[in-house]
């Protein structure tokens, strides 16, 4: 029998404030939904937890509903559910981002908050407990020194999650309750540049829903990955596109390059009467100056940030 | 800490004490005997590990047994019915769709679960739905085309 699952409980709310409770009152505890990451990294030591607060029996936590001309989903939410949901087809970045995680297996039970809330990733980091060891482990977990900017004072781990950027550029909002109640944030400020730290959830927080504004733009998604059929992103980009009077404006959002998924400054608008190549030509160099991939994976950091701005205007061009 | 879960597997009810961090793959494999459910990456992916949770596809080595209380699952070892293998064992047994064998039985429960939603897949969806399936034979194509014959034996 395999011993690599550490001893734990499970834990079993039924409700939301049920599970604010367990979490704040086990420090240690960690919520578990799918579990399509938590039980791999329980498994290969990267966390350790005496408690998991399973957050499947808690009712408010799915469904899709409308909500304010939009749209409200639950943070239990499974991507195979969000993959065939035709109310997200007005959001066409967030059915195509959903499609691309992991492989179909994963997502029948991974959930959208797993996904937001996934855990950042990194070549010294998710590797086996003795790899780690006999490299002095690393600064996300249990070491002094980020092995890929060791100069500096913060974990570079990547951003790994395809639904974020998705719904930064549709405007969504996540909505969290924790022991001091419920809080909405931008999904943009729910990330911070640091891979060891890189939401915005405190002790005994979770992530209850998603909410989306009424659909208005035009949206794509694209990754690219070793694995065509099952992997994170190495790099992925949504775009939004808003058709008005005075032209074309774009909205772009990246995710794989740096520790958060980053929201691209606008580009500007793109008239009637503009240069469409050097428009998307500037596109692609903005992009470029954005992102800032590591070496935590196993293609060049130069590689993923030229073919995410490619991506970047090639999707653009697409929507135009 | 441990609990009575109950299951149902290949049709049996089954009881039994499990650890709360007893994964489904080691219940089925190690304390049941249902060795037909494999553990190649042991963890999450390579599809070995394949079973049917509620007629859909589960990784059983990323998946607490506990979590699957009251479920209905399905291995490998009940696909035939009455000493007759089923549509997609067959077609794999008679278009060379297994080489080793190894990724067969996951496999062949993905594409199980596909059927049974789209009896009529082209090959596209059938990638698509064995996409989180690997064969380190490179057995791919003749396990499409086993795909395609079953399906094209169930419905008819």
């Amino acid at each position: 029998m395999s011993e690599a699952l550490p001893r734990f409980q499970v834990l079993t709310p039924s409700s939301v404030a049920e599970a604010v409770t367990a979490l704040y009152a086990h420090p240690d505890a960690l919520p578990h939904a799918g579990g399509t990451d938590l039980i791999v990294r329980l498994r290969k030591g990267l966390s350790e937890t005496g408690t998991l607060v399973d957050l499947g029996g808690i009712a408010v936590l799915q469904g899709i509903d409308p909500d304010a001309g939009g749209l409200r989903i639950g943070a239990g939410v499974t991507l195979a559910t969000l993959e065939r949901a035709e109310a997200l087809a007005a959001y066409p970045a967030i059915p195509k981002a959903v499609a691309v995680v992991a492989g179909p297996t994963h997502r029948e039970v991974a959930t959208l908050g797993g996904n937001l809330c996934l855990d950042t990733r990194c070549v010294y980091y998710n590797q086996s407990h003795w790899w780690r060891q006999s490299n002095g482990f690393c600064l996300k977990y249990k070491g002094d020194t980020c092995h890929v900017a060791p100069q500096g004072n913060r974990c570079r781990a990547a951003f790994s999650g395809d639904i974020a950027p998705a719904l930064m550029v549709h405007g969504a909002k996540i909505e969290i309750a924790g022991p001091e109640g419920t809080r909405h944030l931008p999904v943009t400020d729910f990330y911070h540049e640091d891979g060891a730290a890189h939401t915005d959830l405190r002790p005994g927080e979770i992530v209850v829903a998603v909410h989306l504004p009424p659909p208005g733009p035009q949206s794509d998604y694209a990754k690219i990955r070793v694995r065509g059929a099952i992997d994170y992103p190495l790099a992925g980009i949504a775009v939004a596109c808003t058709a008005s009077s005075e032209g074309k404006r774009f909205t772009l959002a990246v995710t794989g390059t740096n520790s958060m998924p980053v929201l691209v400054k606008s580009p500007g608008v793109l008239g009637a009467a503009d240069d469409s190549d050097a428009y998307f030509g500037a596109l692609e160099k903005l992009v470029q100056k954005t992102v800032s991939p590591q070496r935590t994976g196993t293609l060049a950091p130069h590689y993923r940030r030229l073919s995410v701005s490619a991506l970047a205007a090639r999707l653009a061009r697409r929507l135009a | 800490m441990k609990r009575i879960v109950s299951l149902e597997i290949n049709g049996r009810v089954v009881e039994e004490v499990v650890a709360d961090n007893m994964l489904l793959v080691d219940l089925l494999r190690d304390r049941l005997g249902l060795t037909g459910a494999k553990k190649g990456c042991d963890g999450g992916e390579c599809g070995a590990c394949t079973v049917l949770v509620d007629g859909r596809p589960r990784l059983s080595c990323i998946t607490l047994a506990a979590s699957c209380e009251g479920t209905r699952v399905e291995t490998i070892e009940g696909q035939a019915k009455g000493g007759h293998l089923s549509a997609l064992q067959r077609a794999f047994h008679e278009n060379l769709g297994a080489q080793c064998g190894f990724c067969t039985p996951g496999m062949i429960l993905a594409a199980e679960s596909l059927l049974r939603d789209n009896p009529t897949p082209d090959e596209d969806q059938i990638r698509v739905a064995l996409g989180g399936n690997l064969c380190r034979c490179t057995g791919y194509v003749k396990i499409i085309e086993s795909v395609l014959v079953a399906a094209a034996e169930v419905r008819a």
